[in-house]
């Protein structure tokens, strides 16, 4: 099971003055299990990737194929795929309208055609899994402070029980605290369900300590596709478009310098400890 | 598509056009428009062509850009071009069941659908080459006669420069919004008519409550820089009249009066 | 007198039903006490609701407090008459960029705090010109701020408020909605008007990273302010911060680690540089 991309290409307006080749040649193949972060900054073709997996857009030429068929083909069930491949917008709480939580999260469930009863039932388990209280559930959504208004967003997409759950900066405009929940929660549905997860960020220090596939995009196309210590070697690549490595990436190469032997390629924070504390040895 | 609607929209570029007094610019809108509707004969047409083409010449917009906006309208100049040419009585030129095309018919859908391009274009001109904010300044000034029997014209038009603004992210948002709720798999196209009424409220709601939240972080935003209405308020760009603005009066009522002129010594040869 | 001063300051949300009989009441400010010198940059840090915001809006005189006084300059910010002197003295940026942008041109929405307060016309073109030049951003006067990125709108919003030409400005989590450019192009600009115009700067965030060159840090916790010294003072609590529910530097975080794991490294470091530093004099 896996989405296919094949050479594909996108163009916005295309014919216009304001023609703007938005994916360029796109070759990638999303195993099913993987934790992907998509890392790219504004205008990279990010946001318009992730809307080709799901159909939501469909791709100026080439080909996508979601578990071998092609979803461009004229019987396959584009509708369905979107619910199989869950896209969990940027800002997702926006999106909320019923009067309910619970209802809103049943919203999914019901235009995939299951019964009120078992939308229930989706709904109760996707809330539980973001872990929402109990109480809650029949409040409005208005009600709720931005972090949990958020995680109902997430349960809304999950109540569909996505094979594929795509996030577009999860954490965009939340507290430390709040950042760290929504990612450890990303982290535990990945663990514990399976599903495939792409997170899409432009901040590497998220995405280092929960990835384990980094695919950075730049001007539409795929710069680098690796896991994330390969891809933070290529730091000075990623400086000149504009990203970052994460800090520790940097600090390895500093102490590096100045004599220590610590080793470059370490990216999370419990990394560099060990190797820190074994160049002390 | 809703992207394409270029009416309403700001061009920037540097042109005479663009520096006009707004006064001027509504007023040669409103007075172009009077002389699309009051025009007769190929020679009136033909100078209201050559005013209108010199003017989109002048104000450097580019015409693809503008041909842009025509495109929303095309349906409707469709439907009036199709009644005027079935509908105006007439000797019959060609006719089947119970239609038929009369001469007339075709003089009439073609100057209806001329008139219709050259109102459009006509206006999009203004809106091109004025901010709304100029925009609505230069009505805040012609308006102002109606404060005194106690219309708020300042609020009204600060209320339209803010709409002007905030169309184009709304109508971004909307296109997010929907994105999301297909996302979930929502369906905003196929079912009977009540269907797809309720099919929008997912999308009306957000819409709503989006809307609501921007005004209110709009208004703190406005209060904090000190806004109170408009007692007390000066102006980056004031409206003075200056002399291209004198000339392009002058510009605009000799094409008036050459319009008028035609009218009643050139008419349409009578076919 | 410091330019902002704040004594046993409270303000309180109070939620009515239909008919007007209170539902609820939730307290924002809890009795703050607080002192701001001109030219200072200061952070604060808190966690969501902890009444950061409620304090921004306090400065800028766009909440009155419910007990309490807080003076601005001098004056205090719960008289009537006083408002449009202390708005004017301190400036306000908020979190949405999109939503405290006015006018459809950049140029135009730079003049409306002057015009608001009644500059004269020339003026008022010398003070967008000028505000513009500062925040690097007068090559796009003429643009549409929908064509801007977010850190470009957001210095936008700050040259506005440069106009009115405020003693003081409150961003209130400017950098929230931007990516990691927009973000530094953003401190950057408020770190400059402040060693530069010396404007005194009140940097509300939730970036450790963005703290480290503030002269002072405020955290802030139910309503009140728990913490507050220098960064190097405030990142050596790394426990404190935590229970708070913030973050601290990730370099303070693993230095924290490896001195817990026995390397005799000093306290309070926050930048890579000084990491890198330490490390190699323990080394030698």
């Amino acid at each position: 099971m896996s989405i296919i991309l094949d050479k594909v290409n996108y163009i916005y307006s295309p014919g216009t003055a304001y023609q703007v080749q938005a994916l360029n040649d796109i070759n990638l193949e999303i195993r099913d299990g993987q934790f992907i972060g998509v890392i790219g900054h504004t205008g990279s073709g990010k946001s318009t990737l992730i809307q080709h997996l799901n159909g939501l857009v469909k791709a100026t030429s080439g080909n996508i194929y979601f578990n071998g068929e092609d979803i461009y083909a004229e019987d396959f069930d584009l509708k369905g795929l979107r619910t199989r491949v869950g896209l969990v917008f940027q800002y997702p709480e926006h999106q909320l309208f019923e009067t309910t939580i619970f209802d809103d999260v049943c919203f999914g469930p019901k235009n995939q055609g299951l019964s009120k009863e078992k939308a229930g039932l989706r709904a109760f388990e996707a809330l539980r899994s973001v872990g929402l209280s109990e109480e809650v559930y029949y409040h409005s959504p208005f009600e709720l402070s931005g972090g949990q208004k958020r995680r109902v967003a997430i349960a809304g997409v999950l109540a569909m029980k996505p094979e594929v759950l795509i996030l577009d900066e999860p954490t965009a405009g939340l507290d430390p605290a709040g950042r760290d929940e929504i990612l450890r929660l990303l982290r535990e549905l990945h663990r514990e369900r399976g599903i495939t997860v792409i997170l899409v960020s432009h901040s590497m220090e998220d995405v280092a300590d929960y990835v384990e596939r980094i695919i950075v995009m730049n001007q539409g196309s795929v710069m680098l596709d690796d896991i994330p210590r390969e891809v933070f070697l290529h730091y000075r690549e990623l400086e000149a478009v504009g990203l970052a490595a994460p800090q520790v990436t940097y600090l390895m190469h500093e102490l590096r310098e100045r004599g220590l032997a610590v080793d470059t390629r370490a990216t999370t924070l419990a990394e560099a400890k060990d190797t820190i504390l074994k160049a002390f040895v | 598509m809703l992207r394409d609607i270029t009416l309403g929209q700001y061009y920037p570029a540097n042109s005479v056009i663009h520096r006009l007094d707004p006064r001027v610019k509504l007023l040669g809108t409103l007075l172009f428009i009077v002389s699309l509707f009051s025009f007769k004969g190929v020679t009136a047409l033909a100078l209201a062509t050559i005013f209108l083409v010199t003017v989109i010449k002048v104000s450097k917009v580019p015409f693809k850009f503008m041909v842009k906006g025509l495109r929303a309208i095309v349906i409707l100049m469709l439907i009036t071009a199709f009644f005027n040419l079935f509908l105006t009585p007439g000797e019959a030129l060609v006719s089947f069941w119970k239609f038929k095309i009369t001469a007339p018919g075709i003089k009439n859908a073609v100057l209806m659908a001329i008139r219709l391009t050259y109102l459009i274009l006509g206006t999009s001109i203004m809106t091109l080459t004025t901010t709304p904010n100029q925009l609505t300044a230069g009505l805040e000034m012609a308006l102002r006669p109606l404060r005194k029997v106690g219309v708020p014209v300042h609020a009204v038009s600060m209320m339209m420069s803010i709409a002007l603004r905030f169309i184009p992210i709304l109508i971004e948002e909307t296109d997010k919004i929907m994105k999301a709720q297909m996302a979930r798999g929502a369906d905003f196209e196929s079912g009977n008519l009540i269907r797809k009424v309720k099919s929008m409220v997912p999308l009306l709601v957000p819409l709503f409550v989006a809307a609501f939240r921007r005004a209110d972080d709009l208004a703190m935003a406005m209060e904090a820089r000190c806004y109170h209405g408009g007692d007390g308020r000066t102006q980056l760009k004031p409206l003075r009249y200056q002399g291209r603005d004198r000339l392009a009066y002058l510009i605009l009522f000799s094409y008036l009066a050459g319009v008028f002129l035609c009218r009643h010594f050139l008419p349409w040869p009578q076919g | 007198m410091g330019i902002i001063k704040a004594r046993q300051l409270v303000h309180e949300y109070i939620r009515r039903d239909e008919e007007g009989n209170v539902e609820s009441i939730s307290t924002a400010l809890d009795h703050l006490n607080l002192d701001v010198e001109q030219g200072q940059f200061i952070a604060v840090l808190g966690h969501n609701g902890s009444g950061k915001s409620t304090l921004a809006k306090h400065i800028n005189a766009l909440l009155t407090p419910t007990e309490g006084t807080l003076w601005v300059d001098g004056l205090d910010v719960s008289d009537e008459e006083n408002v449009m002197t202390v708005r004017e003295n301190a400036g306000m940026v908020f979190q949405n960029p999109d939503n405290q942008i006015i006018a459809s041109v950049v140029e135009e929405d730079v003049a409306f705090g002057p015009e608001n307060i009644g500059v004269p016309t020339d003026e008022i073109w010398d003070r967008v010109e000028q505000s513009l030049r500062t925040v690097g951003m007068l090559k796009y006067r003429t643009y549409s701020p929908n064509k801007l990125s977010g850190g470009q709108k957001q210095r936008v919003a700050i040259a506005g408020v440069l106009a009115m030409q405020p003693k003081c400005i409150v961003l209130d989590e400017p950098t929230a909605m931007l990516d990691p450019t927009g973000r530094r192009d953003v401190i950057r600009t408020a770190l400059e008007l402040n060693r530069e115009k010396g404007v005194t700067i009140i940097l509300i965030t939730h970036y450790m990273e963005e703290v480290v060159e503030a002269d002072r840090v405020f955290v802030m916790d139910e309503g009140k302010l728990v913490m507050q010294g220098t960064p190097r003072e405030i990142f050596s609590r790394v426990e404190e911060l935590k229970h708070y529910r913030l973050g601290v530097p990730q370099m303070t975080l693993l230095a924290d680690e490896l001195r817990r794991a026995g390397l005799p490294l000093a306290g309070g470091i926050m930048t890579r540089e000084e990491l890198v530093e330490e490390l190699a004099k323990l080394r030698a």
